[in-house]
């Protein structure tokens, strides 16, 4: 069952395409090399039969047409003539390589002579192995239909009648799927021993599993997680899918090497790093060599930089037609789906393009009759032009809006998941170069003209930020200049944002509060909104996550009134040595975890409600990954939902219900259990009593044959039954009093 | 449950002992020393001098009278408790690891171990309790060699019936005292897993093993069935088997070489309890600062001692509540 790769044979990885695909041309190429000197020849059908005395005629005629493609001469054609005195038909050529003869096959087959008369032109080598006698069948046999196998329902889970969330989990050399069953232990799918060799990932929709070996990535799904797909890029070690699971790019650090006999990987792929593959087809698109991200420009120009891999170096559009790549300072490339075209033929020139990132939804703008996809990008100040943000559409490849910026370190482009706002986090250095500032500038991409907001700089640099998703709200932490050589990091500070209350549109958006001395550096909000958990991992000296609620049913403070947002602090929860926070798809679970990857200090994943409550605590021994199972967008429209919410709580009734016949059931269940193991380990213990008197009676021992033989031995010890009691007398000076007498 | 701290050693313990009454405690450790300490305050009695190196094991005669210590200087001597002289001493070719007197006080028997060119044996010696204690046999009157994988720890079943060794390679054997034949070898731990600790019950029929596997199991000495699994977080050194209540007792933690960090928190050096039937966990004593070595439950089961890799033994008097707990199951047992 164990479906690793190792124990794959070639022929397992292969056995699908050896069905569906025809090696033969493979093969006789293959072939053709051992049988050297044969493959120069290819023999010509279709020509008209003609007497012998015309044949030089129509030899010379003929070369015409072969000379196109290489070259030959009338020693090297033969063309027999029969008893009658009158040429066959056709006719054997030698060109002066095997590549011209090739070529001839590829280009003059099927070409017409003249109105009567098509050439026929295959090589010699192959009418040898083909043609002969036997090897054809006289009669045409129709090739057997396969019968309909029906295919496992790729997204099965999402039938679950108490609509349960399913997780990976990778420890050991082990990866099992699990279905969530809240504290009660998870259910298992399936577990399988060295499923990948590298790390698993998800689908974003959930379809797939995708495992990442050296021959390459392999795709499982269904309900019980079968083959679905494979990719073969050898030692990959990266992978991206798209947003909606069309395409899969795969990256290796070691260029391609395309052996001969590999059914997928054509020459195309030799030498290249990345790999776009179409899932469905399981063909590549296209493959590239991968540009290396340029280190940042150092003074010391005997240091070599050092490479980085630039990841995704493929960012795809929202609605996956375009897919685009940057080559770091010079250009953005915009390719189109499924023809891996440049969008207008050319790369986009952008004199140092720093990083862009496509808007993650297709965006309905004010005053625009067609939505496109948008990206962002931005670069550098080069000289005296300053920097500049801007933000294309494409295909047009038409700048929206732009937006020049001084004095820049860094910039970090956050889109808001529907694409509503772009936030520009803008690194600022004073003019000596001594201090750091943030400024957020945020892009109203939905509104006509795409307003820009700056909201107050912030006097420490931002270290993180996120946006609330669906949402106009959003967290980002500060931090100060770190003391040198301190062993804490510096302090943190956290600062929920949210827009004014201002009619239907959303107003400015305001600080709504910031929590100072915090050791934070990682947000996670909710997939639907509302709660956000602030953390400090990859930590050795804190570990606390905070859950906020940004819409508390409570009273709200009076500052923060004309805000559109109540923020209050529901929990905070501790787990040594959190390394990831991951929300289930629903929002309803949260799953904390300590990854071996980071450290090997207490690895293992805790599992808590979206407020906080801790519902199991799961240490595992060499602990690598866990992923909740994504699920696709609800086929409910925002109507039902409503309707949903609005019924929730009869829904939530019958569930209740269930929750508590499960409880019940599993009570007595453990209190079953617990019963027979009880009478279980009372018989066996009587059972040894018995025997053991039988074997004293054997033995002719004494009942007390275990005691010490005080008989034998000095009378020493107390008694031994009743309890002894130890008296102990302490003796304490309470008062020291010294007297002169006399 | 406020810990009596022994504070006597100076190296880390090896082994702790309460005698049958349970108002002693021996306790050895490396630096050498014996200390024997009253259980109910923690006060020393006193001390047995002479070992030349580490003392790895010790074990108290039934009836109080003789005390065996086995070392690392390659003997094993026998104490009169009451003076503190040794009275014998046993020269063997290699260290001496453990030493255990059968139920009844009449044999001793020591494990030695693996090295030199010498394989791991288990030696029994007869002992004798006569006016003159000094009047003991010289030669081991049974020697069984370990020819597969060298035996760690060793103790005697129920009427002296079986010697029952654990491994090395995390087996456990079954042996007759009389002919020394090896009657059963059983795989119990996971493979190549040390067993660090066996420990039986009052009544000798059933035993726990503590092994580096991160679990101890209670197994029946006459088949050598495993009855329980008690999985922990971390290597294991001891476990106890606690009379009275229906609990066992484990002690552990990352051997400090294998530590990276000095936290106490990742070493888990805490003792652990689990119910004896239904192998739940059901409570930990923190304390200890480096990993727990050996664990020993007073014989009435009101108490039981740790000694750790720090130095220290801590001896806890158990509280009400620890007697009061029960399972709902057990409440309804008691009631018929």
């Amino acid at each position: 069952m164990a479906p690793s790769f190792e124990q794959l044979s070639e022929q397992d990885l292969h056995e699908e395409e050896e069905e569906e695909i025809d090696f033969s041309d493979l093969k006789a190429q293959f072939e053709v090399k051992a049988d050297e000197g044969l493959d120069t020849f290819v023999v010509i059908d279709g020509l008209p039969v003609v007497p012998e005395d015309s044949k030089q005629k129509l030899i010379k005629f003929l070369l015409r047409k072969l000379n196109t493609v290489g070259n030959t001469s009338e020693d090297a054609v033969f063309m027999p003539v029969s008893d009658k005195g009158m040429s066959e038909g056709f006719a054997f050529v030698e060109y002066e390589t095997p590549e011209q003869a090739v070529a001839a096959v590829k280009q003059l087959h099927g070409v017409p002579l003249d109105k009567k008369h098509t050439l026929a032109v295959n090589k010699l080598m192959d009418i040898e192995r083909y043609g002969r006698e036997g090897r054809v069948d006289e009669e045409y046999q129709a090739p057997p239909v396969e019968p309909f196998k029906e295919k496992e329902h790729l997204r099965s889970w999402m039938g679950d009648s108490s609509a349960r969330d399913q997780f990976a989990l990778y420890r050991n050399d082990k990866v099992g799927v699990f279905w969530n069953n809240k504290s009660n232990p998870p259910e298992n799918v399936v577990d399988r021993a060295h499923w990948t060799q590298l790390f698993v990932q998800w689908s974003p929709k959930g379809t797939f599993l995708a495992s990442v070996h050296p021959q390459g990535v392999q795709l499982w799904g269904g309900a019980s997680f079968s083959k679905q797909k494979q990719f073969p890029h050898p030692f990959v070690q990266l992978i991206e899918f798209s947003p909606l699971e069309g395409y899969l790019t795969t990256w290796s650090a070691r260029p391609i090497q395309v052996e001969e006999g590999q059914p997928i990987l054509t020459n195309d792929e030799d030498g290249k790093n990345i790999i776009v593959w179409d899932i469905e087809s399981g063909k590549p698109l296209r493959s590239f060599t991968s540009h290396d991200l340029a280190a940042p420009p150092t003074v010391d120009e005997d240091v070599a930089p050092k490479k980085k891999v630039q990841w995704p170096a493929f960012k795809w559009s929202a609605d996956e037609k375009y897919v685009a790549r940057m080559l770091q300072g010079q250009s953005l490339s915009i390719y189109e789906v499924p023809n891996m075209n440049l969008v207008g033929r050319t790369s986009v020139k952008i004199e140092g393009v720093s990083d862009f990132e496509w808007s993650p939804a297709t965006v309905t703008r004010e005053g625009v009759k067609q939505y496109e996809q948008l990206l962002c990008f931005w670069t550098p100040e080069i000289g005296s032009n300053p920097a500049r943000v801007a933000m294309m559409s494409v295909p047009s490849k038409e700048i929206v809006r732009t937006r020049n910026l001084f004095n820049v370190s860094d910039v970090k482009l956050h889109w808001q998941s529907q694409g509503a706002y772009v936030c520009v986090k803008v690194d600022r250095h004073s003019k000596s170069k001594k201090s750091m500032a943030t400024n957020l500038e945020i892009f109203r991409v939905k509104e006509k003209g795409v307003p820009v907001e700056v909201v107050d700089s912030l006097k420490d640099t931002v270290i993180n930020f996120a946006w609330e998703p669906n949402g106009s709200r959003f967290v980002l932490i500060t931090t100060g200049e770190a003391p040198a050589g301190a062993a804490v990091g510096p302090r943190t500070g956290v600062s929920f944002f949210a827009t004014e209350k201002k009619g239907s549109t959303a107003g400015n958006f305001k600080l709504v509060r910031t929590v100072e001395k915090k050791t934070s550096n990682g947000i996670y909000w909710s997939p639907k909104g509302r709660f956000v958990i602030v953390a400090t991992v990859h930590s050795q000296s804190s570990f606390d996550l905070d859950f906020y609620d940004m819409d508390f049913e409570g009273e709200k403070v009076e500052a923060e009134k004309d805000l559109a947002a109540n923020l209050q602090l529901m929990k905070t929860v501790e787990h040594y040595g959190v390394t990831d926070v991951q929300w289930d798809s629903t929002g309803r679970y949260v799953v904390t975890s300590a990854s071996v990857w980071t450290h090997s200090m207490e690895n293992g994943w805790n599992l808590h409600t979206f407020s906080g409550q801790t519902l199991s605590e799961n240490p595992t021994e060499k602990f690598k990954q866990f992923l909740w199972r994504p699920r696709p967008a609800t086929f409910l429209s925002k109507e039902e939902q409503k309707q949903v919410r609005k019924n929730l709580r009869e829904y939530s009734k019958e569930f209740d219900e269930e929750d508590k016949y499960a409880v019940d059931i599993a009570n007595t269940a453990v209190v079953e259990t617990r019963k027979r193991v009880l009478s279980e380990w009372v018989a066996w213990i009587r059972r040894e009593k018995e025997i053991q008197a039988e074997e004293k009676d054997v033995f002719g021992l004494p009942e007390d044959a275990d005691s010490p033989k005080h008989a034998r031995d000095a009378p020493i010890g107390g008694s031994d039954e009743a309890e002894a009691v130890v008296e102990e007398i302490v003796e304490e000076i309470i008062e020291e009093t010294e007297e002169v007498i006399g | 449950m406020r810990p009596i701290l022994l504070s006597g050693h100076e190296r880390s313990l090896t082994q702790i002992r309460f005698n049958r009454d349970g108002d002693l405690i021996f306790s050895v450790s490396k630096d050498k020393i014996v200390c024997a300490w009253w259980s109910a305050n923690g006060e020393r009695l006193g001390t047995y001098n002479g070992h030349q190196g580490a003392v790895w094991t010790v074990d108290v005669s039934p009836n109080t009278v003789l005390l065996a210590t086995g070392s690392a200087d390659n003997t094993v001597r026998l104490w009169n408790i009451k003076t503190g002289d040794c009275v014998k001493v046993w020269d063997f070719p290699t260290a001496v690891k453990r030493v255990a007197f059968s139920p009844d006080g009449s044999q001793l028997l020591a494990v030695t171990e693996k090295r030199m060119g010498f394989l791991g044996t288990i030696a029994v010696l007869d002992i004798n309790y006569g006016e003159n204690l000094e009047d003991q046999a010289a030669e081991p009157s049974l020697k069984i060699t370990c020819e597969d994988s060298k035996a760690t720890v060793a103790g005697w079943s129920f009427l002296a019936k079986y010697i029952i060794a654990a491994h090395e390679d995390g087996s456990v054997s079954q042996y007759d005292p009389k002919t020394g034949d090896q009657l059963l070898n059983v795989q119990v731990h996971e493979f190549d897993h040390q067993i660090n600790d066996i420990q039986f019950s009052p009544d000798r029929t059933s035993f726990i093993t503590a092994s580096k596997d991160k679990s101890a199991k209670l197994l029946s000495a006459r088949d050598l069935n495993i009855l329980k699994t008690y999985p922990a977080d971390t290597p294991l050194n001891s476990a106890s088997i606690t009379p009275k209540k229906d609990y066992v007792i484990l002690g552990g933690g990352q051997a400090a070489m294998d530590v990276t960090t000095t936290s106490a928190r990742q070493g888990k050096f805490e003792a652990r309890f689990y119910h004896k039937v239904f192998e739940d966990e059901i409570g930990r004593v923190r304390g200890h600062f480096g990993p727990l070595n050996t664990i020993d439950v007073h014989p009435s089961g009101t108490a039981y001692a740790s000694g750790g890799e720090d130095g220290y033994v801590r001896v806890h008097h158990f509280d009400k509540s620890y007697f009061d707990f029960m399972y709902e199951v057990e409440r309804e047992q008691m009631r018929k």
